[in-house]
């Protein structure tokens, strides 16, 4: 069967959620082999066996995590040299995209971001994008070098099934031009213990209407009701209510939750970009012309903090 | 400080966006062109060395004749000049394409900086930074939420999921910004008649030494092999808040076994 490369999204080991996602699609149009760069496989490793990698290739370096992008791109490379697959498939992240960039240049290949799902057409892999803030569905191939495709997370279900993960050492010496953009220092500002935002089956957003920092609780109580995300407008960030890596639209992240509650937000252009895919939209507004209830499955026209702490506690009681 | 910013124009913001179902290509025609809204964050920072230490800001397009209009409003912000690849070879290139046109348009220009958008709003793969830095071989700053130069040395807050890397590289770098970085400013009437005099100079793949038949369409790395228009959202319900609407979210909730 043929090959196909999974660049691993981790971190020190801790196999991120898309990885499984990206395994599992790999299975269904081929034989997955994860790529593991940096250090802290040996954390990985059962995760990637469980979700079925028959290989994996390792470069135990620290190296390939001090520098943007250019280190892993070099290793992917050095691997589609070698093994020649018929696909590399990278995760739509930041880090992914910019990975799956360089090395399409590196190999002359054609590259599709932000995939939603890839089939095995006639000719070879079609891969399906929703375009344009979501109107409009477009299926594309790649025509040229080693397809390169980048697969936004939570586009497939990860299911489990026993692979090998048979480890096979890659040893990689980096190139001086890949190490010209160094990682000084790394600074985490998430807010602990919610699922994230990409990965979560359900978001719980809260806008402008919110009116400050301190009733982003009202929002938080909601998500850890349901056992959601936290997600935010850009008017939420921008004031400094809420850190900017939870902001969701066209320049914050892009989700697809099965649920997406919008809580205070008007639901402009950019806004809708990042969420519209969504499976299920509700949207609490006071405003009965606010667009998002365009989108919105079910939507309350009202005060926000009179809906949503009642929202809670019925959550919270019908949950048990 | 020689300043180089990449400037794309395209579709509005607020335009029903659609591809052109004679070639797939996204229809600039029957929609109003503006610039990408995230370049004017680039343009912008670019405008603040200019005043902060002194720079020449070039902008740089690449796009059809209409572009002008796109590149003047960055000349009216406050841009020094301006060069615009316009060819028809290149319509309907692919990005990995356009990062070979643009590196050749940037290395003709010999710049210490050069600043992108994160992202086009209409192809919006993000990826152009990184393209660019691999073909120039120049350090890759990009996702920057804030931007420093201290001599030769660049230093960004890069963005990333879960906070910021502080990352540094040695000029000539690839620069790319996101919202958060400034306010762009908006041109002044003097500013744009000033716009009108500053040179605008055009180029051909051909000039830039790119070989004419391994750009546009039919040379592209991928292509589009359908598309479909997705028909609007069925409306949902709507209800008022009668002092029950929590409670009737959560019945909606529970209907769909959310809950
Ligand atoms: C280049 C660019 C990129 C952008 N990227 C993004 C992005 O990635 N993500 C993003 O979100 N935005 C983005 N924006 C901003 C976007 O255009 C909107 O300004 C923003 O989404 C508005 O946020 P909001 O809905 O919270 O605020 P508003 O538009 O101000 O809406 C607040 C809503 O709250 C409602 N409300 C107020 N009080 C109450 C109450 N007590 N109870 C119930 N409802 C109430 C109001 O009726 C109103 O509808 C971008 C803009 C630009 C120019
Ligand atoms: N045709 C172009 N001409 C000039 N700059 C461009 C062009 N295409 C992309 N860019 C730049 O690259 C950035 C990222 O674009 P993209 O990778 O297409 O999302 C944009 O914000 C622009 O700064």
């Amino acid at each position: 069967m043929a090959e196909i490369l999974v660049l691993v999204e981790h971190v020190d080991g801790n196999v991120k959620k898309v990885t499984l996602e990206l395994l599992t699609k790999a299975r269904q149009l081929g034989e997955p082999s994860a790529v593991f760069a940096g250090s802290g496989f040996e954390n990985a490793k059962a995760k990637l066996a469980e979700y079925g990698a028959a290989k994996v290739y390792v470069a135990d370096d620290p190296e390939l995590e001090q520098y943007v992008a250019a280190p892993k791109a070099e290793l992917l490379a050095q691997l589609v040299a070698e093994k020649s697959p018929a696909l590399v498939l990278v995760p739509a992240t930041i880090d992914g995209k910019e990975v799956g960039a360089r090395l399409a240049v590196k190999t002359g290949s054609g590259l599709i971001t932000d995939a939603v799902d890839l089939v095995t057409g006639d000719g070879g892999f079609v891969a399906e994008q929703s375009i344009f803030g979501g109107s409009t569905v477009v299926h594309s191939k790649v025509t040229k070098g080693t397809p390169i495709v980048a697969m936004r997370p939570n586009s497939t279900a990860p299911e489990a099934s026993g692979g090998e993960a048979a480890e096979e050492k890659v040893s990689i010496t980096i190139s001086d031009g890949a190490k010209k953009a160094a990682i000084k220092d790394r600074v985490i500002e998430q807010k602990g213990g919610r699922p994230e935002l990409t990965e979560a089956s359900i978001v719980v957003s809260g806008g402008r209407g919110v009116g400050s920092a301190d009733n982003m609780k009202l929002v938080e109580d909601l998500a850890d009701a349901l056992g959601a995300a936290v997600g935010a407008s850009r008017a939420v960030t921008d004031a400094g209510w809420y850190p900017h890596q939870n902001q969701v639209g066209q320049t914050g992240k892009t989700v697809s939750p099965q649920l997406y509650v919008a809580v205070g937000i008007s639901g402009a252009i950019q806004h809708r970009a990042g969420m519209q895919t969504s499976k299920t939209i509700v949207a609490v507004n006071k405003d009965a012309e606010a667009p998002i209830f365009e989108l919105a499955d079910f939507g309350v026209v009202g005060d926000l903090f009179q809906v949503v702490p009642q929202l809670t506690e019925q959550v919270k009681s019908r949950k048990g | 400080m020689n300043i180089v910013v990449c400037v794309k124009q395209v579709p509005d913001t607020w335009a029903e966006k659609k591809l052109d179902p004679a070639d797939q290509t996204v229809d600039r025609k029957t929609v109003d062109n503006v610039m990408n809204e995230l370049d004017e964050y680039a343009v912008e920072e670019a405008l603040k060395l200019q005043e902060s230490q002194g720079a020449e800001v070039t902008i740089l397009t690449m796009g059809p004749d209409g572009a002008t209009e796109t590149i003047r409003k960055a000349l009216s912000m406050g841009a020094d000049k301006a060069v615009h690849v316009v060819d028809d070879a290149l319509h309907g290139s692919c990005a990995v394409q356009t990062s070979e046109v643009l590196a050749k348009a940037i290395s003709s220009l010999s710049p210490d900086l050069v600043f992108l958008g994160t992202e086009s709003t209409d192809a919006g793969m993000s990826v152009m930074a990184a393209m660019l830095s691999e073909r120039l071989g120049w350090p890759q700053l990009s996702n920057a939420g804030k931007v420093e130069v201290d001599g030769t040395t660049v230093k960004v807050q890069r963005l990333t999921d879960n906070g910021h890397d502080v990352v540094e590289g040695e000029l000539p770098a690839i620069v790319s910004v996101v919202e958060k970085i400034n306010e762009p400013r908006y041109p002044s009437f003097k500013g744009i008649m000033a716009a009108k005099k500053k040179p605008l100079e055009t180029k051909s793949v051909a000039d830039l030494g790119v070989d004419a038949s391994s750009v546009g369409l039919a040379a592209a790395t991928t292509a589009v092999a359908d598309s479909t228009v997705r028909p609007p959202k069925a409306a949902g319900t709507v209800v008022k808040d009668e002092g029950d609407g929590g409670q009737k979210v959560a019945e909606f909730l529970a209907s769909q076994k959310f809950i």
